[in-house]
C-alpha cells in the first residue's frame, strides 16, 4: 500500500470569467521513504494539486478524485476538523516564499511550538526542548536564542529552515515541499536541499518535491512525474526519464537543458502553457509539439497503459520506434 | 522605539503652540463681546465697561494679550473663567471625568462590538452576515448623532421607559464623589441600587456616542481582516493544523490589529467632538456642555483653557497610540 494514494483529481475555480480547470486527471503516488519529484513550467498546476490534497484552497475551488488516501484513509469525505488532525502532523508541506511564509508579529519559537502544543500536546518545558532540537536539526545556529527572534530579523535562508523546521515538528511520514529554494542563493539552496534528504532518510518519510529545477531532479529523486497544463503527462523513475523521455512535452523540456551544469533554470520552449482561454480542443501540448498532427488537434490523448512512462500522447509509441521525426 | 517616541514627543511642541493661538483666536474671532453678555439684561454704565475692558485687559494690544495668555499657560496658569471666577484648571478637572466616563465607555462599546463583527464580516465575506454588518456600519456612520439620540431617547425611554433621559444619576442618590467616575463611586458607596442607576444613565449615551466609532472600527477591521486573510502566513497556519478560530482570532487578527489601533487612535478626536454634541442632548455634566455653554456666554478663558486640553488629551492619546503600535508591531519594537 502507497503512503500517498491520488487517482484522477481535478481541480475546477471558479472565476468571474467562467470555471477554470487548473488541475486535471492527475494521478499520483508516493511510498514511504521516497522521494518523488514534480516537475513542469509554470501553471502546470504543481501547487494547486498539492494544496488541493491538503486542503488549503481558497472556497472557489472544486476538488473531485476518484481516490485520495492517505495511509489507506479515505482524505475526501473527511471532516474539516478530522483533516486537522492530520495535516501539520502526518502530512506537511514547505512553501515557496520563506519571508512571507511565517507570522511577522509572532516570534519563530512561538509558531513552532504551537504546532507542538496542539498535534502532540506537549508541556512547556517539553515544548521548548523539541523546538531548540528541531532548529538544531535543521542548522540553525545558536536554537536557544533564536526561538525569541521573529522573522523580519532574519535571513530569507534562516526563515525558510523555520518553517522546514515548522513542517517537520510532529514527525511527519509525509513531507511536500513546494519550490522550497526558489527564493534562497545558491549555497543556502544546496544545504536545503541536502536537509530535506537527511530528513527523509532519518525518518523514512515519503517526500515530494515540486521543483523547477531539473538538475536537483537528476541528483536527488527517484521518480519524477511530468505536469503540462494541469495535467500528468508523464512518469518515469528519475534514471529512465533522463535516458528515455517518452513524452515530446518531456523531451522539449530535457533538450533545452543547456549543458546540465551551467545553468539550473528550467529551460524554455518556446510558446507558452496554455492559460484559461487558450486551451486547445485536443492535445494540450499540440501547439507547441512539432510531432502534432491533426487527430492530436482534434483528440485529447490518455495515458498509456502500461509502460511507455504513461505518457499521454497518442503517438508515443510510434516516436519510440523512430518512425515520427 | 526609544527614538521613535523621542521624535513623536518632539513633534508635540509646535501642534501644542498653534493649538494655543488657534484656541486664542477662535473664541475673539465670533461676534459678541463677553462684557456685554455678563452685564446681561441690566446693562452696564460707561465708566464700569471702561474698567471691565481695563481689568481684563482686552485694552492691550491682540499679540500682547496672547503672549500674557501663552505666558500663563505655560505656567500652569489657564486663567479665571469670566462668569464663575474659578479658575478654569479646576472647573475643566471637576467636569472631565464624566466626559472620560463617557468616552471611555463609548470606546469600549465601540471596540467590543467593531472588533468582533469586523473579523466575522471578514470571515464570512460576501454572505449575508457581512452584508448586513456593512450596510448598517455604513448607516450608523453617516447617521447625524442628535437625530440617532432622539430616535433611541423616543423608543427606549419614551415608548418603552427601559432607561432616564438625562444626567448620571437618579437624584434619589446622592454620595461624595471619590474619583469623579460614576460607575465606580455609586459601587463604593454601597447604596443599593445607585449602581444599576449609573449604568442606566449610561447606556443610551453610550451607544449614541459609541456608534460612529463601532461603525469606523468594524469596517476598518474587516478590510485589514480580508488583507491578512490573504497572506501567505495565513496559509502556513492552516498547514498546521489550527482551527479556523485560532487562525482569525489570533494569527489574523493580531496583524489586523496594526492599522485598526492606529485608526481608533484617530478616532479619539472626533469622540471627544461627539462628546459634546453628547453630553448636550443628554445634559450630562461634562466638559462637552461646559463649553458649549461657556461658548454663548463668550466666556473667553474657559472656551480657550477648554480647547487646549482637549488638544493635549487628543495629542497624549496619538502618543499613547504611538506607543501601542510599536508594542503590537514586532518591526517597529526591536528596530
Ligand atoms: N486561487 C486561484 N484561482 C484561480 N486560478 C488559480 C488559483 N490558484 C492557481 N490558479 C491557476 O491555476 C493554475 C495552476 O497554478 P499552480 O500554482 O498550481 O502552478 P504551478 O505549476 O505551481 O506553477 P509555478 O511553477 O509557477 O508555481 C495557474 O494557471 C493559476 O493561474
Ligand atoms: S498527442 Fe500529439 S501533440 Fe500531443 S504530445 Fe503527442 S504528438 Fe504531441
Ligand atoms: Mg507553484
Amino acid at each position: 500500500m502507497s503512503l500517498l494514494q491520488i487517482r484522477n483529481l481535478t481541480v475546477e475555480f471558479a472565476t468571474s470569467s467562467g470555471s477554470f480547470r487548473a488541475v486535471d486527471g492527475v494521478d499520483l503516488s508516493v511510498d514511504k521513504g521516497e522521494l518523488l519529484a514534480i516537475v513542469g513550467e509554470s501553471g502546470s498546476g504543481k501547487s494547486v494539486s498539492m494544496l488541493a490534497l491538503m486542503g488549503l484552497l481558497p472556497w472557489t475551488a472544486t476538488i473531485t478524485a476518484d481516490e485520495m488516501s492517505f495511509e489507506g484513509r479515505d482524505l475526501s469525505g473527511i471532516s474539516a476538523r478530522e483533516r486537522r488532525k492530520i495535516i501539520g502532523k502526518d502530512m506537511a508541506m514547505i512553501f515557496q516564499e520563506p519571508m512571507s511564509s511565517l507570522n511577522p508579529c509572532f516570534t519563530v519559537g512561538f509558531q513552532i511550538k504551537e504546532a507542538l502544543r496542539i498535534h502532540l500536546g506537549l508541556n512547556r518545558k517539553e515544548r521548548h526542548e523539541r523546538a531548540v532540537e528541531l532548529f538544531d536539526q535543521v542548522g540553525i545556529p545558536a536554537p536557544e536564542s533564536r526561538l525569541n527572534t521573529f522573522p523580519h530579523q532574519m535571513s530569507g535562508g534562516m526563515n525558510q529552515r523555520v518553517v522546514i523546521a515548522m513542517a517537520i515538528a510532529c514527525k511527519p511520514k509525509l513531507l511536500i515541499a513546494d519550490e522550497p529554494t526558489t527564493a534562497l542563493d545558491v549555497t543556502i539552496q544546496a544545504q536545503i536541499l541536502d536537509l530535506l534528504i537527511r530528513l527523509r532518510d532519518e525518518h523514512d518519510m515519503g517526500l515530494v518535491l515540486i521543483t523547477h529545477d531539473m538538475g536537483v531532479v537528476a541528483e536527488t529523486a527517484e521518480r519524477v512525474q511530468v505536469q503540462y497544463a494541469g495535467q500528468k503527462v508523464e512518469e518515469q523513475p528519475v534514471r529512465d526519464l533522463f535516458r528515455t523521455p517518452r513524452h515530446p512535452y518531456t523531451t522539449a523540456l530535457l533538450s533545452a537543458l543547456p549543458e546540465r551544469a551551467t545553468s539550473k533554470i528550467l529551460p524554455t520552449i518556446p510558446g507558452v502553457v496554455p492559460g484559461q482561454f487558450d486551451r486547445p480542443k485536443g492535445c494540450l501540448f499540440s501547439p507547441r509539439c512539432r510531432f502534432a498532427d491533426a487527430t492530436c488537434a482534434q483528440t485529447p490523448p490518455t495515458p498509456h497503459a502500461e509502460g511507455f512512462g504513461k505518457a499521454r500522447c497518442h503517438h508515443v509509441e510510434k516516436i519510440a520506434a523512430g518512425e515520427l521525426v | 522605539m526609544f527614538g521613535y517616541l523621542l521624535t513623536r514627543i518632539g513633534l508635540f511642541v509646535p501642534t501644542f503652540l498653534g493649538v494655543t493661538l488657534i484656541s486664542f483666536m477662535f473664541i475673539r474671532v465670533l461676534p459678541g463681546d463677553p462684557i456685554i453678555v455678563m452685564a446681561g439684561e441690566r446693562g452696564m454704565t460707561e465708566e464700569r465697561y471702561q474698567e471691565m475692558v481695563e481689568k481684563l485687559g482686552f485694552d492691550k494690544p491682540v499679540l500682547q494679550q496672547y503672549w500674557e495668555y501663552l505666558a500663563g499657560v505655560l505656567q500652569g496658569d489657564l486663567g479665571e473663567s469670566f462668569v464663575t471666577k474659578k479658575p478654569v484648571w479646576e472647573e475643566f478637572f471637576s467636569l472631565f471625568p464624566a466626559t472620560m466616563e463617557l468616552s471611555l465607555c463609548a470606546m469600549i462599546f465601540a471596540i467590543a462590538l467593531g472588533l468582533p463583527a469586523g473579523v466575522i464580516a471578514a470571515v464570512n465575506r460576501g454572505k449575508f452576515f457581512d452584508r448586513a454588518l456593512m450596510s448598517s456600519a455604513l448607516v450608523g456612520y453617516s447617521m447625524p448623532i442628535f437625530w440617532w439620540a432622539l430616535l433611541l431617547i423616543i423608543v427606549f425611554s419614551g415608548n418603552l421607559g427601559w432607561t432616564p433621559v438625562s444626567g448620571r444619576i437618579d437624584l434619589l442618590y446622592y454620595f461624595p464623589n471619590v474619583t469623579g467616575f460614576m460607575l465606580i463611586d455609586s459601587l463604593l458607596s454601597g447604596q443599593e441600587g445607585a449602581f444599576a442607576s449609573a449604568v442606566r444613565h449610561l447606556i443610551l449615551p453610550t451607544i449614541v456616542l459609541g456608534t460612529v466609532p463601532l461603525a469606523v472600527i468594524a469596517r476598518q477591521t474587516r478590510s485589514a481582516m480580508l488583507e491578512v486573510l490573504g497572506e501567505d502566513y495565513i496559509r502556513t497556519a492552516r498547514a498546521k493544523g489550527l482551527s479556523p478560530t485560532r487562525i482569525n482570532g489570533l494569527h489574523a487578527l493580531r496583524n489586523a490589529l496594526i492599522p485598526v489601533v492606529t485608526v481608533i487612535g484617530l478616532s479619539v478626536g472626533s469622540l471627544l467632538a461627539g462628546a459634546i454634541l453628547t453630553e448636550t442632548i443628554f445634559s450630562w455634566p461634562g466638559i462637552g456642555k461646559w463649553m458649549v455653554d461657556s461658548i454663548f456666554r463668550r466666556d473667553y478663558p474657559v472656551v480657550q483653557g477648554g480647547l487646549l486640553m482637549i488638544a493635549v488629551i487628543v495629542m497624549l492619546v496619538n502618543l499613547l497610540v504611538d506607543v501601542l503600535y510599536g508594542i503590537i508591531n514586532p518591526k517597529i519594537r526591536r528596530r
